[in-house]
């Protein structure tokens, strides 16, 4: 029985270290992070964010896919020379609706936070299919196969929904009509248009690979790189009032 | 809770609680009666097995 | 003595209850494989069904042996679980050669681009994933599981708690780096740097992470030692750590139960400082606090000294894991995080450089008065020599945390640079060490193979790593340099594609240093295969010429 109990305390010493490590390794966590997401001042107050349209969140998700974030940063830090060469410098308000966000760690690319608008689709075409055909000396891998695959569109709702969830503010119109407004997106001139630009005002539409008759993961891409930075009003931006 | 209150909240309660627990990782690392257990750790991990 | 691990009827338990978790999860499986719209994630499921059957198949075989006679003791009386190790030690050397490949792969592909042959699953967004993956979590993850089965079996003399739990933890473990690493060359991705397996990947690993837990504390319950040993104090806070870690960063929604796509519970700045609090603890937990469990253990045994002082240990432990778990924000400098988080995570990581070295010296002057032992023992070289990459990378660390020089250094290779003299040198040194280590001890051999060929691995891998360094110091700091040069106008002065142009010839030297590291790895896959087979190669090393030498003495 004696040695029983001894056992039982030895058992308890190393629960008692358990604890320990995880007390110690949970403050700095707790001190550090916790804040973010209660202070006010985290995420500036901004004028022109909206949730991605459903063909601009399918885009974002092949970004994901291919793996874009490893050498392309989406956030223009608070330089001199990163705001003259890629412009005002990123705000958290403009990653709020990222789920996860593609900030980035490594510039292999130059930075793609204000890519949106600055290049034509066509540029984004051969670019994307050929890189070195308009940058000679780029390292970028090609994406040929974007033009050639069909966009999987099926399940995009229950994209939308799951965003939704985790704190996006779509609509349930915005869910229910998640497919269709991906198709008006392409076409300006469909029956929908109306009604995506009254759910997605400002959003940019227009067939983006160059082939009106199939919906490919190109045009995703595009619609997504075309309205990367471009949201946020910066002639209203009030940097005072959001010093932190 | 604003950013002003929990930061002073820190930089005095918060620079305490480290101390201490510094002191006392510190204390049981040094404590003179521990002194042959952590020898005998060091050494008896050497033996044949 | 018959070696009689657990009562029957605790292995009989034991065997059933896992052979009805692994029927649930074929179970669920074929309704995934049945539902699923992507063929990727059906892929998986397959992967899953056929690895869970053969798994329950190897449970009966398994169960038949349990408890068996002719299992022999150590010379302490204990019966270790030695086979386990083996196992890790085998996979762990696979795996290494596998992540390395994949890795100078990526360094040419940089060099010509031509070599991602603009193919979905060879491009380098996708492979960079699997090479980053496959040396920390496969061939890293593998080192640490395999040494702590090893330590915590010695230091406590006591077998390993269980008998099909490790074995669960052991193939568990391969089966999420199979699903990962195809995951990622299907396209499978949270985009989460080291996190980026899907949500169903996570959960199995969350799964395998708990059995690995319990079984390394049932094995401290086990203990005839009166003192926990302060290796496993490491290696306890890289388990518990880790699970917080992977816990917390991973939490998201999926799309359904038969998407593998999911969308992370944080967004943004939130999302941005989880992440990089979890992937700088994965570097301060998993290829930091694992692997100083390594070298509180192999450094003193090799060495046949006792630890250089254990109450800088302790010191150094608590003091490690708490500063540690700060310094994430550093990842973040000048960007839309706010500045206090910024200047808190900086502080924590200079910090960090104090216990850091505390751990550094503690395994280098554990060499002292015996330091000719490098002189005859590659394999200590090699250890010490890691332990020195350890004070040089967590010297850089602090040093790249300071926001003025972050703000040259981020988004350069200085990063990729700094990161590799941590994992090459460091985490990869002590691990072939620990491999050189256990291999002769596990399979009963005298020494090993060949200690020349230890030496050349040596040097050949040392040369690889100070090439990658050098190479990527001066690429990063230079882009750097470009990006903020400006012209007499007030102009910048380059473009950033031309910043790119003037980095090639340091890509090429960098994927040369990554292909003698590789070089260097397989002379040590020949060598640990040849000491397995149990041959001893003839050849004229200090210790065999003093040997000869003394025998010529007696002899006259």
């Amino acid at each position: 029985m004696r040695l029983l109990d001894k056992h039982a305390i030895f058992e308890k010493n190393s629960i008692i270290l358990v604890i320990g490590i995880l007390v110690t390794v949970s403050i700095g966590g707790l001190i550090e992070i916790a804040p973010l997401f209660y202070l006010e001042n985290t995420i500036e107050k901004v004028e022109g964010m909206r949730p991605y349209t459903p063909l601009e969140l399918a885009g974002r998700n092949i970004y994901v896919r291919e793996g874009c974030y490893v050498c392309h940063s989406q956030m223009i830090r608070a330089t001199r020379d990163e705001v003259e060469r890629y412009g005002h410098y990123s705000l958290a308000a403009e990653s709020m609706y990222d789920h996860p966000f593609q900030w980035g760690s490594k510039r292999n690319g130059p930075d793609l936070a204000r890519v949106g608008n600055k290049y034509s689709d066509e540029w984004h075409r051969a670019h994307l299919t050929k890189p070195s055909s308009v940058v000679p000396e780029t390292i970028m891998p090609g994406y040929p196969f974007l033009a050639e695959n069909k966009l999987d569109f099926s399940q995009i709702s229950g994209d939308i929904r799951a965003n939704q969830i985790v704190g996006v503010p779509y609509t349930e119109e915005q869910i229910i009509n998640a497919s269709a407004d991906l198709r008006a997106q392409l076409d300006e001139f469909s029956d929908d248009y109306d009604a995506f630009i009254e759910r997605y005002p400002s959003a940019q539409a227009r067939d983006f690979d160059g082939n009106p008759s199939e919906i490919t993961e190109m045009d995703a891409l595009i619609a997504y790189l075309q309205m990367l930075g471009t949201l946020v009003d910066f002639s209203l931006y009030d940097e005072q009032e959001n010093n932190r | 809770m604003t950013y002003q209150e929990i930061s002073s909240f820190s930089q005095s309660w918060g620079l305490v609680f480290l101390v201490i627990m510094f002191v006392a990782a510190l204390a049981y690392a040094l404590w003179p009666t521990n002194k042959d257990k952590f020898n005998n750790a060091a050494k008896s991990m050497l033996d044949e097995d | 003595m018959a070696y009689q691990n657990n009562p029957p009827v605790v292995n009989r338990l034991a065997q059933s209850l896992t052979t009805a978790c692994l029927a649930v999860g074929i179970i669920l499986a074929v309704i995934i494989a049945g539902k699923t719209s992507s063929g990727a994630m059906q892929f998986h499921a397959f992967i899953i069904i056929a690895s869970f059957l053969v798994g329950i198949i190897a449970i009966f075989n398994l169960g038949a042996r349990i408890n068996e006679d002719g299992l022999e003791a150590s010379p302490s009386g204990v019966f270790y679980n030695n086979t386990i190790v083996k196992y890790g030690v085998i996979a762990s050397a696979f795996w290494g050669i596998a992540g390395f490949l994949v890795g100078d792969v990526l360094a040419w592909q940089l060099a010509f681009p031509v070599l991602n042959f603009d193919l979905p699953w060879t491009n380098f967004g996708r492979l960079r994933p699997l090479h980053t993956s496959a040396v920390i979590f496969a061939f890293g993850g593998n080192v640490l599981i395999a040494t702590s089965f090893y330590v915590v079996q010695r230091t406590c003399k006591a077998r390993l708690a269980g008998e099909i739990a490790p074995w669960f933890v052991f193939w568990g473990y391969q089966l999420f780096i199979v699903l990962a690493a195809t995951g990622y060359l299907l396209g499978i991705t949270q985009s989460k740097e080291y996190a980026e397996p899907e949500w169903y990947v996570d959960l199995w690993l969350t799964i395998v992470w708990v059995v690995y837990l319990l079984v390394f504390l049932g094995t401290l319950w086990r203990r005839k030692e009166p003192h926990i040993y302060v290796a496993n104090w490491f290696y306890l806070a890289f388990i518990v750590t880790v699970a917080m870690l992977h816990l917390v960063n991973n939490a998201s929604v999926p799309v359904s139960f038969v998407n593998p796509k999911s969308y992370s519970a944080f967004s943004g700045v939130q999302d941005a400082l989880t992440q990089w609090w979890y992937g700088h603890n994965a570097v301060g937990f998993f290829l930091t606090a694992g692997f100083l469990g390594i070298m509180y253990y192999f450094v003193p045994k090799r060495a046949e000294r006792p630890i250089y002082s254990y109450r800088l240990s302790i010191v150094h432990f608590w003091s490690l894991i708490f500063l540690y778990i700060w310094a994430g924000p550093h990842h973040l400098h000048y960007t839309a995080l706010p500045d206090w988080a910024q200047t808190l995570g900086m502080t924590f990581s200079v910090m960090l450089w104090m216990p850091s070295w505390g751990g550094m010296i503690n395994g280098l002057m554990t060499l002292s008065g015996a330091w000719d032992k490098l002189r005859t023992d590659p394999v200590l070289k090699m250890l010490v020599v890691s332990v020195a990459f350890y004070g040089m990378s967590t010297f850089e660390g602090p040093l790249m945390s300071i926001k003025a020089v972050n703000g040259l250094s981020h988004y350069t290779d200085w990063t990729i640079g700094h990161v590799h003299s941590g994992a090459l040198g460091w985490v990869a040194f002590v691990s072939f060490g620990a491999l050189y280590c256990l291999t002769p001890w596990l399979w009963n051999r005298k020494g090993l193979y060949s200690l020349k060929l230890v030496n050349i691995h040596f040097w050949v891998s040392t040369v690889g790593i100070l090439l990658y360094i050098c190479a990527m110091w001066v690429s990063g700091i230079m882009q750097g340099l470009m990006w903020r040069a400006y012209t007499d106008l007030g102009f910048l002065e380059y473009s950033f594609v031309e910043t790119v142009a003037a980095m090639q010839p340091y890509f090429i030297i960098r994927a040369i240093g990554g292909l003698l590291f590789i070089i260097g790895s397989l002379v040590m896959v020949y060598n640990l295969w040849r000491t397995i087979r149990g041959d001893i190669a003839d050849e004229a090393t200090p210790e065999n010429i003093d040997r000869a030498i003394a025998a010529q003495a007696l002899g006259e």
